[in-house]
């Protein structure tokens, strides 16, 4: 994939000495209800982070305040140096040329093909047909999914929309990865899949990812699991051995209340993370 | 349920005021930026124009057919039947065409337009595209409100030809009159002011349409039960808007034209 898709106009280079997401003092209200506040944490270039927090504590909306699909009412966020918070619409629509999103419930686009989906951006960056072709057929066979160039999205399964939505994101092969509750509502077998995917996509193209999930397992496996490029498999770390470069953000009651690593968490003595994790 | 209080409500009504001027404005300074979408005008346009065409001429057909009925009854008894032509092509031209036209449309395309805006936003395919770098107004709004404002000006100029044929129709084959003086009658009696009257009308009713369609769409919350509200509330809205602007825009017209 890499060699297809190195020229899109839209790409932002990653400095590799600066963080690529920054969120400063962050709040955020909807009708007068307080969903996050004072929300300060950093993702480093190939970090991958792990949002945790239970249902409906602001894990999606932090997600889309980071491609700028929300805006904050207080606070800075700045993605690759430039600041999403302040940034007009207009400006946003070239920076996510950069951002890979995984939305929660795949959101294909219904009327269209799966090749379509995948191809989306490309078809905007007016790329040749025959190279949109090429780098979707390629995406697609990131996700073991490239015989279903010609179905429409309500042809598959729960499972393979989320590979399909997949491929999409990274089809441009970005420099910032948002998964939004990525294996939800997936049977635990569908979940591992889409989880070996994240693992290949941060082990394989290094990139920077934040990932939002209510479901420990799947954060566990992240944490613990490296990918054998030889096996095409993802297979556990050695040891007690953790990914050193995953690690854990927890949201709780409105306020990031846990920044650190896996051992970190598992060994953290807030009586909410003990029980959230136990 | 609680009863909203004035002040807030009058709060919701002037934010619903400046969304949607927000909305209608930015999709149509969109018009002069990169990209242009002419691909999507032209699928829109085929969607709302050619897909409207045979509801549009059941309705001019019949409207004309009927107004021609109805009204020679009543001139006869002046003994002026023979204008039966006049008033039912200055009717529809100036009034019915226009009006019946946009509101045929309203009821097929505002309300596609919202749920299938709704459909989206509900299941963040918009809030995807957002996120793939493309802008929703400059792709789904912006072609939906060009195209409807193109084809309803031709497809008001279709119920216009097609009502006056209807009303010699009946005025012919029902009502025994003659043919040629009901056209000549039709003819004789248009001015430039009505023909330029009748068709200024559909490009406003083409934007209100469009645009009511497209707000209530990318405004939708509460998954289906809210696509549904949308869809509802994008035909009421769309074809109370085009009554009350016709009126408007009549008066305007009669004010420089003098009738």
């Amino acid at each position: 994939m890499n060699s297809a898709t190195q020229t899109l106009d839209t790409r932002v280079p990653a400095n590799p000495d600066e963080p690529v997401v920054v969120f400063e003092n962050v709040s955020i209200a909807f009708d007068q209800k307080q969903v996050l506040k004072n929300i300060s944490f950093k993702v480093k270039p190939g970090e991958t982070r792990i949002l945790l927090g239970p249902a409906g504590v602001g894990k999606s909306v932090l997600l889309k305040l980071t491609n700028g699909l929300l805006k904050p009412d207080e606070g800075r966020i700045f993605v690759f140096g430039e600041e999403v918070s302040a940034m007009r619409e207009e400006d946003l629509f070239k920076l996510r040329g950069s951002i890979g999103t995984v939305f929660q419930e795949g959101a294909l686009f219904d009327s269209l093909t799966v090749r379509d989906n995948v191809g989306f951006r490309l078809e905007e960056e007016h790329v040749p047909g025959d190279e949109i072709d090429q780098r979707v057929t390629e995406a697609l066979r990131f996700v073991e999914l490239e015989h279903t160039l010609t179905k429409f999205p309500s042809e598959l399964s729960g499972g393979m929309r989320r590979r399909v939505a997949i491929a999409r994101a990274i089809v441009t092969n970005p420099n910032l990865l948002l998964y939004d509750s990525p294996t939800g509502g997936l049977d635990p077998i569908t979940s591992t899949t889409i989880i070996e995917l994240v693992v290949k996509q941060r082990d394989v193209y290094k990139t920077s990812s934040l990932l939002v999930t209510h479901r420990l397992q799947d954060a566990f496996t992240l944490a613990s699991h490296r990918f054998n490029r030889e096996t095409n498999k993802m297979e556990p770390l050695p040891g007690d051995h953790t990914d050193l470069k995953t690690s854990f953000l927890v949201l709780f009651d409105k306020k990031l209340v846990f920044d650190g690593s896996t051992h970190d968490l598992v060994h953290s003595d807030d009586p909410f993370i003990k029980e959230y994790i136990s | 349920m609680p009863f909203p209080t004035v002040d807030a409500a009058a709060k919701k009504g002037v934010n619903a005021v400046q969304q949607y001027a927000l909305l209608s404005g930015r999709a149509l300074a969109n018009l002069f930026r990169k990209p242009f979408y002419a691909a999507d005008i032209i699928t829109q346009a085929d969607t709302i124009g050619i897909g409207s065409l045979p509801i549009v001429i059941l309705t001019g057909f019949f409207t004309g057919g009927v107004l021609a009925l109805q009204t020679a009854s009543s001139l006869s008894q002046f003994g002026a039947a023979a204008m039966t032509g006049q008033l039912v092509s200055l009717s529809m031209i100036k009034e019915l065409g226009p009006v019946l036209t946009s509101l045929m449309v309203s009821g097929r395309n505002a309300s596609g337009m919202a749920s299938e805006l709704g459909s989206m936003m509900v299941t963040e395919q918009i809030d995807a595209m957002r996120a793939l770098g493309t802008d929703p107004l400059k792709k789904l709004v912006m072609p939906r409100i060009v195209a409807t404002i193109f084809m309803l000006f031709f497809l008001t100029i279709v119920s216009d030809a097609v009502g006056t044929l209807g009303g010699a129709a009946v005025s012919v084959f029902m009502l025994g009159q003659d043919g040629s003086q009901y056209f000549h009658t039709a003819y004789q009696s248009l001015h430039y002011a009505d023909i330029i009257q009748g068709l200024v009308k559909p490009v406003f009713f083409g934007f209100i349409i469009a645009t009511i369609g497209c707000y209530y769409g990318m405004t939708t919350r509460g998954g289906t039960q809210g696509v549904g509200r949308s869809t509802t509330q994008a035909v009421v809205v769309s074809s109370v808007l085009i009554i009350a602007t016709d009126f408007v825009i009549s008066r305007f017209m009669i004010g420089i034209f003098g009738r």
